[in-house]
């Protein structure tokens, strides 16, 4: 095995035994990324120079015993996650040149933590959409079939963990933008609690379902990478200052007892039948554990993605005003005066789908139509939240496709945004609720693409989803496979 | 006959309040796409929320508090170094008509 | 037909934090361009508000001292429109649920009083600075403002003359300057006003439509304008015609108010939650807390003055018209236990003193301390008003204790009758004239030998027993 093919934990074990060194493993990342980004295409922005650096650095910590929660472990970087110095264009024109003179909070933990940052992957722009084929900086393809996308807006990130251009990453999901490509890559990937995670330097799309979590190899690489990015910012008020366990603890655990809840909503007419297979083999997986699976209702789920489609953009329209071309980003040099100037820039800086957003959630804030959008949107939120609250008093844990279809080819939605918005009808209603979600690999269709089955536990039970995700992992025993690049 | 939510005089609204503007054939498919999109969002209208408290917040915190401490600010060169345009240590824009 | 104005104002008062609403930066005026900007102030991507715990807590303040009711929880609010100097875009805001509301102030006009309804109270960030550039097609943005916090106080549509709202704006100014959360510099800004008016016929309910008038940045200025404003109104109503409802710009050198150059548009602010802020719960122990925090304030500490040191209304109003001058006086008052001489005092010459130069009372040279000694030393016959006045000067000038500048002057009042008749008897002697004249009646001549021993005595003697003693020596 190649080195940027191994886990976190496999890595660290070596690096705990002098087997191999951060510098290595670096080199055999950027061999990697040198062999196939130019058919992935999974990042915009590549850190060689300073990786290396940091690299060198991690050696030295190493060589002096101090090894942290990631030393030397190179983890790419969703570019809607601010890095000091380094440029951070969330996959748009506007923001090309934009170098922040901060960082996220993500990015310190992970530093302070030893990590090594190879760089900033390909997204969707300002992260609305579900294939990445609306970056301004190209498409990304997915590694398993270069003519099909890798799911989005984190696909950047997914393809490089699928790919082994990186051993783990971050994304950032607001309506099933890390569970999404996770699925459809083939990789395991995370949503966090709302408030579990920083949000400080995290570029906003919609700031009320935004947030940030890992995308990895494996369930323990979830858990080791949870235990350095979860916690309380004080720089953010919607941080939530909640004992942070450590995850590595549910690992290897069983879920014998445990009662699975089955939502009958999310297996629905449209579902690829393959899909609907390997899930449902996931299912006697869980029971041949131990558990019980039971079925839940969550009778709001149909409305999940009209309510998101006007809550989403109708923050998106205001986080996006501050792109106006006056402190940072491109400006259009053609506006004679102010006026021009902004649409000018805002045309030419954004792309289609960022202005469908912007226009549907002016149009829903808008007078005359905030109680009928809005109001409305945000009162049938709580009634979705009502029903998780309700299902988890019956279950320990729910159990759902992560996507309706596996991959689809590129270009095939770009035309037809309510097709495009369908792909992440099972991911949604979780941002919504703020509750945390796991998508872990189940499986492969007969063209050889994979699938992913979604779990979801009640606020803060991030632990509860290791525990059974590990468990699954360890019983459905999937065959290991890697892309052919 | 095809049901309209918005007309292409209102999304020529709606652009100028987002600071946008489109052709000719942009504004026809725009129209189109937010019109199938609005009668998409009609399905909301069957949901009974007499009553029902809005949710904005995933998490109900409250009182989030910062004390009131000077902190360091940026250095002037470093807050306009991403500046399309600067001037005697200000952000240049159009001139700005009152 | 007979017109009524009605009027509503909205103050925009910047609050006496170190640092800003949602970030570290510091609110300190004057500094150059953009040193007192962060990520955050400047509206970098990514970037998240923490509310400043002290903007809520000098909120509660105001609305404590405005009567008003404190809602238990509010909400933060985005107010979206694009101006080059309002740096995300949005405003954050109270909209919907703000802190406090149906609150109340008295004002004294026309020796009566009148209680002005207060609508609401909430907070919000400053916007930042726009400056143009005379010879280039540019303006320039300063954000060193932006984030600076702010509160608004509206009124209730209860004003009804120039005159009251000039009353209610000196009200709303005294009492955020004495709570010392706003320090009222009208020039800087800290303390801004716009005013909503408009007429209607007298004895009709329904309001008409209304101008916005802003850029008013004085005391002067909002009564002179909304005169103006009113005037205009009135003036076009009797015409026929019709009131726009529009912004006008108060143009202090031509003394007119004119609609804005450029192009108005109906606003559509899109308010919504701001989903980056959470709640603001204010329970009673905080309430409590900062009630038992608040200072007497002006209203209330003039009528004790009235009552308690029996000084007229008019002097009372004068004393209290900062917290520094009234303590000032309170302390001259304790330590000389004279009232009404301390007042005439610290409204006399030391205020003349301090006003010649600018100064504030905290500033002052004479001490209280000092000033109290001087009154008890005229009270004492020590030395006299016109000494007093001499001491006085003095004092301001060197800083020096009345004790002190009467021994280096000399300064001692003659009070000891027998060297003071030797003195009067000395003076009768060489004005054989003017006394047969006293004595034939011509009375004004007294004035004359009144003089002439103030003179012998270098103006040391006591004048009432100069007069004592002349009126009988004169006699025969
Ligand atoms: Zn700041």
């Amino acid at each position: 095995m190649e080195l940027h093919e191994l886990t976190i934990h496999e890595l660290l074990d070596r690096l705990r035994a002098g087997e191999t060194t951060s510098a290595e493993i670096t080199a055999s990342v950027f061999g990697r990324i040198d062999a196939v980004e130019k058919e992935v295409h999974a990042y915009i922005t590549l850190m060689r120079e300073t990786a290396l650096a940091e690299a060198a650095r991690a050696d030295e910590r190493i060589r002096k015993g101090e090894i942290g929660a990631l030393t030397g472990i190179p983890i790419a970087l969703k570019d809607i996650c601010c890095t000091k110095g380094v440029r951070t264009t969330c996959g748009s024109r506007i923001l090309q040149n934009f170098i922040p003179p901060y960082n996220a909070t993500v990015v310190e933990k992970l530093r302070a933590a030893g990590a090594v940052f190879p760089g900033k992957t390909n997204m969707d722009e300002f992260a609305m959409g579900s294939s990445t084929e609306t970056s301004f900086f190209g498409v990304t393809r997915n590694p398993w079939d270069l003519d099909r996308i890798p799911g989005g807006s984190s696909g950047g990130s997914a393809a490089a963990v699928a790919a082994d251009e990186c051993i783990a990453a971050l994304g950032s999901d607001t309506g099933g933008s890390i569970r999404q490509p996770a699925a459809l890559c083939g990789v395991v990937g995370m949503k966090p609690t709302y408030g579990r995670v920083s949000r400080f330097g995290l570029v906003a799309f919609a700031s009320s379902l935004d947030q940030i979590g890992p995308f990895t190899k494996d369930v323990e690489d979830c858990a080791i990478v949870m235990n350095v990015i979860a916690g309380y910012d004080p720089r953010e008020s919607t941080s939530v200052p909640e004992e942070v366990p450590d995850y590595r603890r549910f690992l290897g655990k069983g879920i014998e007892g445990w009662r699975v809840g089955i939502p009958k909503e999310y297996f629905i007419a449209g579902i690829d039948p393959e899909v609907e297979a390997a899930v449902r083999r996931t299912i006697q997986v869980a029971e041949g554990a131990g558990a019980k699976c039971i079925e839940v209702s969550l009778p709001h789920t149909e409305y999940c993605l009209a309510v998101y489609y006007i809550v989403a953009p109708a923050e998106a329209c205001s986080n996006l005003a501050r792109y106006d071309g006056v402190k940072y980003g491109f400006r259009s040099e053609e506006g004679r005066d102010l006026m021009e100037m902004y649409k000018k820039t805002r045309a030419a800086g954004f792309g289609a789908e960022v202005k469908r957003r912007i226009m549907i959630g002016t149009y829903a804030l808008s007078s005359g139509y905030y109680d009928a959008y809005y109001k409305k949107a945000s009162q049938v939120r709580a009634l979705i939240k009502r029903d998780f609250d309700e299902a988890f008093a019956k279950c320990d844990v729910i159990l759902t496709p992560t996507t309706p279809t596996p991959a689809f080819r590129v270009g095939e939605r770009t035309d037809d945004p309510m097709q495009m918005y369908l792909s992440d009808i099972f991911t949604i209603s979780t941002n919504l609720a703020g509750i945390p979600g796991i998508s872990v690999p189940c499986g492969f269709t007969a063209a050889g693409l994979p699938v992913g089955v979604q779990f979801l536990a009640g606020h803060f039970q991030e632990g509860r989803l290791i525990q059974f995700a590990s468990a699954y992992e360890k019983h459905a025993q999937i065959e290991k496979r890697r892309p052919t690049l | 006959m095809e049901k309209i939510r918005i007309s292409k005089e209102e999304v020529a609204h709606v652009a100028h309040l987002a600071r946008l503007e489109f052709g000719a054939e942009e504004m026809e498919k725009f129209t189109s796409q937010l019109n199938d999109i609005l009668l998409y969002m009609d399905k909301l209208g069957e949901v009974d929320t007499a009553g029902v408290e809005p949710v904005t917040h995933a998490i109900a915190r409250k009182n989030a508090f910062r004390e009131d401490a000077v902190g360091a600010s940026l250095p002037p060169e470093v807050s306009l170094a991403n500046a399309p345009e600067a001037r005697g240590g200000c952000f240049q824009v159009p001139k700005v008509i009152e | 037909m007979q017109f009524e104005p009605v009027i509503g104002l909205e103050i925009h008062a910047q609050l006496l934090t170190d640092a800003k609403i949602f970030c570290g930066c510091s609110t300190k005026f004057g500094a150059p361009p953009n040193t007192h900007t962060c990520p955050v102030c400047l509206g970098m991507p990514g970037v998240l508000p923490v509310l400043n715990r002290k903007v809520v807590e000098f909120m509660i303040r105001m609305a404590l001292a405005t009567n008003c009711r404190l809602n238990r929880e509010c909400n933060f609010a985005r107010k979206n429109y694009f101006y080059p100097d309002l740096p995300k875009g949005y405003q954050i805001s109270q909209y919907a649920a703000p802190p406090a509301e149906h609150g109340w102030v008295d004002v004294e006009i026309n020796g009566g009083k009148k209680r002005i309804g207060i609508t609401r109270i909430h907070m919000e960030e400053d916007a930042g600075k726009l400056m143009h550039d005379e010879h280039n097609p540019a303006s320039y943005v300063d954000l060193n403002r932006t984030g600076v916090p702010l509160i608004e106080i509206v009124s209730d549509p209860d004003i009804r003359s120039a005159e009251e709202a000039a009353a209610y704006l000196r009200r709303l100014h005294e009492t955020l300057v004495y709570l010392g959360i706003c320090d009222g510099n009208m020039e800087e800004g800290s303390f801004r006003c716009d005013a909503n008016v408009s007429l209607r016929p007298k004895g009709t309910e329904a309001f008409g439509t209304r101008a916005e008038l802003k850029n008013m940045n004085s005391f002067r200025n909002v009564q002179r304008a909304l005169e103006y404003e009113i005037k205009r109104q009135q003036y076009v109503l009797e015409g026929g015609g019709e009131v726009v409802q529009e912004t006008r710009l108060w143009d202090d050198t031509a003394g007119v108010t004119h609609a804005m150059r450029g192009k108005e548009e109906a606003h559509d602010y899109r308010y919504f939650p701001d989903p980056d802020l959470v709640p603001v719960v204010i329970d009673d122990a905080w309430i409590a807390e900062i009630r038992s925090s608040l200072p007497e304030l002006p209203l209330e500490k003039r009528e004790r003055f009235v009552r308690d040191y029996q000084i007229p209304v008019y002097d009372a109003g004068v004393l209290t018209a900062s917290r520094a001058l009234a303590d000032y006086y309170e302390e001259v008052v304790r330590l000389s236990g004279e009232p009404k001489i301390a007042a005439n005092w610290v409204m006399g010459d030391v205020l003349r003193f301090l006003n010649e130069e600018k100064r504030d009372i905290r500033e002052c040279p004479i001490s209280p301390a000092s000033l109290a000694g001087m009154i008890r030393l005229i009270q004492q016959g020590t030395i006299s008003g016109k000494m007093a006045k001499e001491v006085s000067e003095a004092m301001y000038r060197s800083g020096k204790t009345p004790q002190a500048i009467i021994e280096e002057k000399g300064l001692v009042q003659i009070t000891d009758e027998d060297a003071l008749a030797k003195t009067i008897a000395e003076v009768i002697d060489k004005n054989p004239t003017q006394v047969s004249q006293y004595r034939g009646g011509r009375e004004k001549v007294f004035g004359f030998f009144v003089g002439q021993v103030m003179k012998a005595t270098q103006g040391k003697a006591n004048p009432q027993l100069i007069n004592d003693l002349l009126k009988k020596m004169l006699a025969g």
